[in-house]
């Protein structure tokens, strides 16, 4: 943490911020201290060079594609608007808000959360999770450790589980139902402190 | 016109006479005059009554909480480890999902990390008056206002000057000082000389920077042979421990000022300055490092095993080579107490100027230095053990947190093995020894 921290009236476009993701006053201000503690050159914007700096985020099997997460395609630099929508996927999910209609969905929502994840393996963005796709996903998060024939298997095993149109990939809609079990809203939260 | 001129003269004059009478002379000797505790109990008890007035006004405007800790984080972190949170009570395989746990991970580190925060200087419970910590701490009161504006003249007008006095008469010295000892003919005398030369600049220049420092366990004080390796929080950090011993400096030689200091001192008293080639070849600095400690009459070797600056609220990794060299090693732990200047040297946001600057303009200096008993190397322990051995001690006893991370990140990518043991770890998980439904015919 800083040691001077930041005034509300700094942040660009904090009120849009606020109400697009939900997060309050005070926890957007500290996130600004956050993203400024980053940007070591204080250029006003963060690149991957920046996060690749973090230790811990360095040596997360997944902390490339996680970084990629945060940058439009192609685009070298991210901006805080950006930087905290991102975030704000994150963020816990408030008990017994129920969606309204015609709104946007919110974007810590369950639903934002699961396409956040989805993203992770579908890096060409075709809507599914072809077996090249996943087989990628599990050799970053294994590295050395396991031959390609056995994960050649263990892919084949979940696509067969998963897979229920038959087409030999993972569409969005069959990546939900077979986590739709699980408690995603505490798995993929962040509790931010007071 | 020259009545203002004999008038300045005058002033000058006095001004050098009292510093003389009043800093310098005891300096020599090794005493104190009470000026500087004087001092010191008067910031004291100022301090303690600014923090009841913002105390008071906090409470009276309602306005948000000061932080309870001076630590704080952002988020709560789950501390469950990843053999709970991905495989629980499902038998060992792989899942979809697995991806959560790393990207939750991933994220958090984003938000909050260990290692960046200890770059940065420490947060303060309550507001020492200086503008430079002022966080969260909005206007309370008229008084104490003018509190700080007193002392604002006082630090910039009266303290500033004084110090930079100091400080100029305290290089100056040195310089001269290791000279003139230097011309003398290796001899008892002469080492004796460059000892007191050595303490009497030191002491000169601690209080140029208004240090108030308590010594504890003066008993384990580093001797003769030896090597002492301490955390590294600022450049002054030398200062501190040889105002209290004379050490042999280790380091790599500099141009300019600092060029100039380090060749005149290596005249009069052995220390190692490495050129900037020389540095590069481990080999060459291991062995000239290793000659010096086996010369029992040579002072003791003062190294900084993190070789980076940290803020002082933690210790990193201590690197091997320090420890490799052999010979006893004598521990000290530094602690500077935050609340009346910070000393942590910010390399990234200051360069060594304004950080002087900042330091001769805070209220004092003050810390705690503890010597602790000699360690040496055990039977069957290699370097990387044993320095974090002594890093644990150290942060043990300075109440610092112990992290594993190398204080290079500051600058540098972290090393691939680290990632290849959570790779490890996870592969276990789903793959768990070979032993897997289908998977166990074929597996190597």
């Amino acid at each position: 943490m800083g040691s001077q921290s930041s005034h509300p009236s700094a942040i660009p476009q904090l009120e849009e911020i606020m109400q697009e993701t939900g997060f309050s006053q005070a926890s957007v201000v500290r996130l600004y201290d956050r993203f400024q503690a980053l940007d070591k050159e204080q250029k006003g914007s963060l690149s991957k060079y920046d996060l690749q700096g973090i230790g811990e985020l360095a040596v997360n099997p997944l902390g490339d594609r996680i970084i990629n997460a945060f940058f439009k395609e192609g685009e070298e630099l991210t901006d805080f608007r950006s930087f905290i929508r991102v975030l704000a996927h994150f963020r816990p999910v408030e008990k017994g808000r129920s969606k309204e209609a015609g709104h946007p969905e919110p974007i810590n929502s369950r639903l934002s959360k699961l396409q956040f994840a989805f993203q992770l393996y579908d890096q060409d963005s075709d809507g599914k999770i072809s077996r090249a796709e996943m087989l990628q996903v599990l050799q970053l998060m294994v590295g050395i450790q396991v031959t390609e024939e056995q994960l050649a298997c263990i892919v084949e095993r979940t696509i067969q589980e998963a897979d229920r149109d038959g087409d030999g990939a993972i569409s969005f809609e069959e990546f939900a139902m077979s986590v739709e079990k699980l408690n995603i809203e505490q798995k993929m939260s962040l509790r931010m402190l007071k | 016109m020259e009545d203002l001129g004999s008038a300045v003269v005058q002033v000058l004059s006095v001004w050098l006479t009292l510093v003389f009478t009043l800093i310098l002379l005891p300096s020599v000797f090794g005493m104190s005059l009470g000026i500087s505790e004087l001092y010191m109990r008067l910031l004291v008890k100022t301090l303690e009554w600014a923090t009841r007035r913002i105390q008071k006004g906090v409470r009276q405007q309602q306005a948000q909480s000061l932080k309870d800790s001076a630590s704080s984080g952002i988020i709560q972190r789950d501390e469950t480890s990843m053999e709970m949170e991905i495989a629980g009570l499902r038998r060992v395989d792989f899942e979809l999902s697995d991806v959560f746990y790393f990207s939750k991970k991933g994220v958090e580190a984003i938000v909050e990390d260990e290692v960046t925060q200890r770059f940065s200087s420490e947060e303060l419970v309550s507001w020492n008056l200086l503008t430079r910590t002022n966080v969260n701490f909005h206007y309370i009161s008229l008084r104490l206002t003018i509190l700080w504006v007193l002392g604002v003249l006082i630090r910039y007008c009266l303290l500033l000057p004084l110090r930079i006095t100091l400080a100029a008469i305290g290089i100056v010295s040195m310089i001269g000082g290791t000279t003139l000892v230097g011309q003398l003919p290796n001899s008892s005398a002469k080492n004796w000389l460059s000892e007191l030369v050595h303490l009497t600049c030191s002491r000169i220049l601690v209080r140029a920077l208004s240090g108030t420092i308590t010594y504890h366990n003066k008993e384990n004080r580093p001797q003769k042979g030896g090597i002492c390796v301490a955390n590294h929080t600022s450049p002054i950090d030398v200062l501190i421990l040889t105002n209290d011993g004379c050490y042999a400096m280790v380091g790599q030689a500099h141009g300019g000022l600092m060029g100039l200091i380090q060749r005149s001192t290596v005249k009069a008293s052995p220390h190692v300055w490495f050129e900037r080639s020389e540095m590069k070849d481990r080999h060459l600095v291991t062995k000239r490092l290793r000659e010096h400690v086996a010369d029992k009459n040579k002072l003791p070797i003062l190294i900084f095993p993190e070789g980076t600056c940290i803020n002082n609220t933690s210790v990193m990794m201590f690197k091997k080579g320090s420890f490799e060299i052999g010979g006893t090693i004598y521990p000290v732990a530094i602690k500077y107490d935050p609340q009346f200047g910070d000393a942590f040297w910010n390399s990234s946001k200051y360069d060594i100027v304004s950080y002087l600057l900042r330091i001769m303009t805070s209220w004092a200096i003050v810390c705690n230095v503890w010597y602790m008993p000699p360690m040496v190397r055990e039977e069957g322990e290699d370097a990387v053990q044993f320095a974090n051995r002594v890093k644990s001690a150290i942060a043990l006893q300075g109440g610092l947190t112990e992290l594993p991370w190398d204080g290079g990140l500051k600058r540098a990518k972290v090393k691939d093995i680290f990632k290849e043991e959570q790779q490890k770890n996870y592969s276990k998980m789903i793959v768990g020894n070979g032993s897997t439904g289908n998977l166990s015919e074929g597996v190597e």
